[in-house]
């Protein structure tokens, strides 16, 4: 059972990266809160999200510049994809919460307020015209007719580019491992630029939805659900980018060797996380 | 297994000593430390979370309206609940885990230091925008630590402080958790195999995977929460096609798993002192570890046992309380193992081992009255009532609040290198274990008598038992300020311990000095 002798292990000395964050972190959500309950709150988040964002610069700066100067070894390496991948179950259990919200409700709660099973008391005696249908804004029609978003259009559009993304991403990490650089950087490139074109044509969507449809985050159920997934998804996927973009800048700098590059895979793990969340989107939310 | 004699002081590589002065508590990236700090402000909020709950027992300790609004009453239940777990307990565990399992595994520090750093300094920030909740308009949240909508909805100002303090809690558990992983993965020394860990190890390694796969569960119920009530969104209202039950659902599916991530590592703490007073080896480690395990694969599918009266389908109220009962199998298991292991021994009573044996015999009697409420049919009866409250207190109180006593007790001369006051820790120990009867026994008769729970006032008929168990919850107050007495004292002094400590431990932490050095384990020791 026993282990090669791993030498030491690296154990940073005091930071200030992390009370820094705690601050910005308080910021910004005390600016949220003032504004939720009516108060102006802009420039509190405004200066918690600076702050958020000198912290992540500063953390992951010192982090990068503690690899190049080779502090890290093999050991220190797979405490960061244990630390990545569990964070990525993290996330995973996130969209869980929601996509059991949409499977309860489509499942569950719009068939019994239409009258089906053995909870249908509501149906009886509150709104017995209600009949059971998906899409549905409720019995109450909140927030009016609308029209559902059409699958064959922007989705399908939307599905190809991230698909694709995940095969530009596979391939610019194959030629990294090969040392091949230029195809790394045009391959990461392209994923960068894709992502992107998704988040655009994401906000496109909700632009003909608000406008077109009338179906925003108010329409019932199904605005809720819908907004709910593909906007935290649209986040994840604009992080995502962020992440594959500050790569590429990495890779153009020259920083990975063919056999030292968890930066990439983090990036690139994450990205597949949110390439398989939108296969469950489009199929659950757009299609079925 | 063997530890060369010279490495448990050695400063290796260029590592120094703590940074002086307050600036080390907050940049510190040791695993010490950030122990230190999580166990202080987890002893902080006990007190805190203590003194809502004097509240709570002063103004039921006579029928009638005495000394609170009912309005107060209800902000104090549901802030002493969330303070109690998200500030007390979990807190608490995470700083023994700490502390103990770069310790118990032979690892130099924890695997993500920065990230630790980070874990705990999250904490004193979400606690504070909870607490100020109560200075608002419209006072602190008074819907209950559940968060049902509709009504937690009617929160005024505070509702949103309470969604983001959620939130953020969640996010330090989560880094948290990662870290544990990571660490136990990863910084094991050479030589030890997952079947090798100590207890405690293991039962936290359990837990930090519940905790990855439920906190953000909960960030999610909650952030829908907000939108229904700041964003127009339908998630729980049956206007707009949802379902206020779904609520609940996702909140237990979290919450179900939550409970056992307060008590899997009270679990591991009862297994490492038991064994150490008993003199004998843990009886039945293989097994130990399956239970817990087990425990925690199925804290997974018996969420809905929390909702038999909101109108399941029958075949849903079957399938959740057969397999609520389903747990008292490792659950019994594990209780047999701790018997065993005592079962002729050459036990001593030191006050750890006193705190232990009382979590085993209270615990139980808190599973006892799990299974009688896993019975959906008698659940119509028990649902909302303080016999619910006797219930969750035994598993809570005497469950994992003494496995945390017996855990300060058990490690304290481990960590400040000066013992205790056995005297003063046995007298803590007797006047916690019959002031905790006090509290909660009384309350299995007046949940079963028909008092609900959350209310400030109640019939006549209550009244005696009510008084009895406030009485006792003055006491257990009080008794609690000797334990923060006893701590402070041997922090600050007292006679020296030795590095074993306690005649029968075992492991890795005894073979350090008491106090360990500042990096332990900078050289790995080889497990044989």
């Amino acid at each position: 059972m026993a282990k090669p002798d791993h030498g030491h292990y690296y154990v940073p000395e005091g930071t200030y990266w992390p009370i820094l964050g705690s601050i910005g972190l308080i910021t910004l959500v005390v600016g949220f809160i003032y504004i939720l309950n009516g108060g102006s709150g802009t420039v509190l988040m405004l200066a918690g999200t600076a702050v958020m964002i000198v912290m992540l610069f500063g953390w992951f700066g010192e982090v990068i510049r503690e690899n190049e100067s080779s502090t890290y070894h093999a050991w220190e390496d797979k405490s960061f994809r244990l630390g990545m991948v569990w964070f990525i179950f993290s996330e995973v259990m996130f969209f869980a919460a929601f996509f059991g919200a949409l499977f309860y409700a489509r499942v569950l709660s719009v068939p019994w307020l239409g009258g089906s099973g053995e909870e249908a008391d509501t149906h009886t005696l509150l709104w017995n015209s209600f009949q059971a249908m998906w899409p549905s804004n409720g019995p109450a029609d909140v927030g009016g007719k609308f029209e559902p978003m059409n699958t064959w259009g922007l989705p399908a559009l939307n599905t190809v580019i991230l698909l694709s993304s995940a095969g530009t991403v596979t391939w610019a990490h194959h030629a990294l491992k090969r040392g091949n650089r230029r195809n790394l950087i045009t391959g990461l490139a392209i994923t960068v630029f894709l992502g992107f074109l998704f988040v655009g044509l994401q906000a496109m969507e909700y632009y003909h939805a608000y406008h077109e449809l009338n179906l925003t985050l108010g329409s019932g159920i199904y605005g809720s659900t819908f907004f709910m997934l593909t906007g935290f998804h649209g986040l994840h996927v604009t992080l995502g980018a962020i992440m594959l973009t500050v790569i590429l800048f990495r890779c153009i700098k020259g920083h990975f060797t063919p056999d030292n590059h968890f930066a990439f895979e983090a990036a690139a793990w994450y990205w597949h996380f949110v390439d398989v969340v939108w296969l469950g989107l489009f199929v659950f939310v757009y299609w079925l | 297994m063997t530890v060369p004699a010279d490495l448990t002081h050695e400063d290796y590589g260029g590592h120094h000593g703590p940074r002086k002065g307050l600036l080390r508590w907050v940049t510190t990236t040791n695993h010490k430390d950030i122990g230190t700090l999580y166990l202080w402000f987890s002893l902080i909020m006990l007190f805190v979370g203590g003194a809502m709950a004097m509240i709570i027992r002063a103004e039921l300790f006579q029928p009638g309206l005495q000394l609170v609004n009912p309005d107060f009453f209800n902000q104090m239940t549901t802030m002493h609940a969330l303070v109690m777990i998200f500030g007390a307990v979990m807190p608490a565990f995470v700083g023994l885990a700490n502390w103990m399992i770069p310790l118990m595994i032979g690892a130099p520090d924890m695997a993500l230091p920065r990230l630790n750093n980070w874990s705990f300094w999250i904490l004193p920030f979400a606690g504070t925008l909870l607490l100020s909740s109560l200075f608002v308009e419209g006072g602190a949240p008074a819907g209950g630590w559940t968060m049902y909508p509709p009504l937690v909805l009617q929160t005024g100002a505070a509702f949103p402080m309470l969604i983001f303090s959620v939130h953020l809690l969640g996010i330090s558990s989560i880094m948290g958790s990662i870290n544990i992983i990571a660490t136990i993965m990863n910084l094991r020394a050479p030589g030890m195999g997952y079947m090798k860990m100590p207890l405690f190890v293991w039962t936290w390694f359990i837990t930090a995977f519940l905790l990855i796969a439920t906190m953000p569960v909960l960030a999610g119920a909650v952030t829908m929460l907000l939108t229904d009530k700041y964003f127009g969104t339908s998630f729980f209202n049956a206007a707009g096609g949802g379902d206020p039950v779904m609520f609940q659902h996702i909140f237990w599916f979290f919450g179900h798993p939550e409970v056992y991530i307060l008590i899997l590592p009270a679990f591991g703490i009862a297994s490492q002192i038991i064994p150490t007073f008993a003199r004998k080896p843990l009886f039945g480690y293989k097994s130990m570890v399956y239970a817990t395990a087990s425990i925690a694969v199925l804290s997974f599918i018996v969420w809905s046992h929390h909702m038999f009266t909101v109108g399941l389908p029958v075949g849903a109220e079957l399938f959740f309380m057969v397999s609520t009962m389903l747990i008292a199998i490792p659950t019994g298991v594990k209780v047999f193992n701790w018997v065993a292991t005592m079962w002729r021994g050459s036990m001593t009573f030191e006050t750890p081992m006193l705190f232990a044996i009382g979590f085993i015999v209270l615990f139980t009697i808190g599973g006892f009255s799990g299974l009688m409420l896993a019975i959906a049919p008698a659940d119509f009866q028990y649902q909302d009532s303080y016999f619910v409250v006797a219930h969750f207190h035994y598993v809570l109180v005497p469950g994992a609040v003494f496995s945390i006593m017996a855990a300060s007790y058990y490690w304290l001369p481990k960590w400040t290198g000066h013992m205790y006051d056995e005297k003063l820790g046995k007298l803590h120990f007797w006047l916690s274990a019959i002031f905790v009867n006090l509290v909660f026994f009384p309350q299995h008769f007046l949940g079963l008598a028909g008092m609900p729970r959350r209310i400030p006032d109640y019939a006549v008929q209550f009244a005696d038992f009510n008084m009895i168990s406030s009485i006792g919850a003055m006491g257990f107050g009080l008794s609690q300020l000797l334990f923060a007495y006893i701590v402070i004292k041997t922090v600050r002094g007292g006679a020296k311990a030795s590095d074993e400590v306690w005649e029968g431990a075992q492991g890795l932490e005894w073979t350090l000095s008491s106090p360990p050095p500042y990096h332990s384990f900078s050289v790995q020791p080889v497990i044989r």
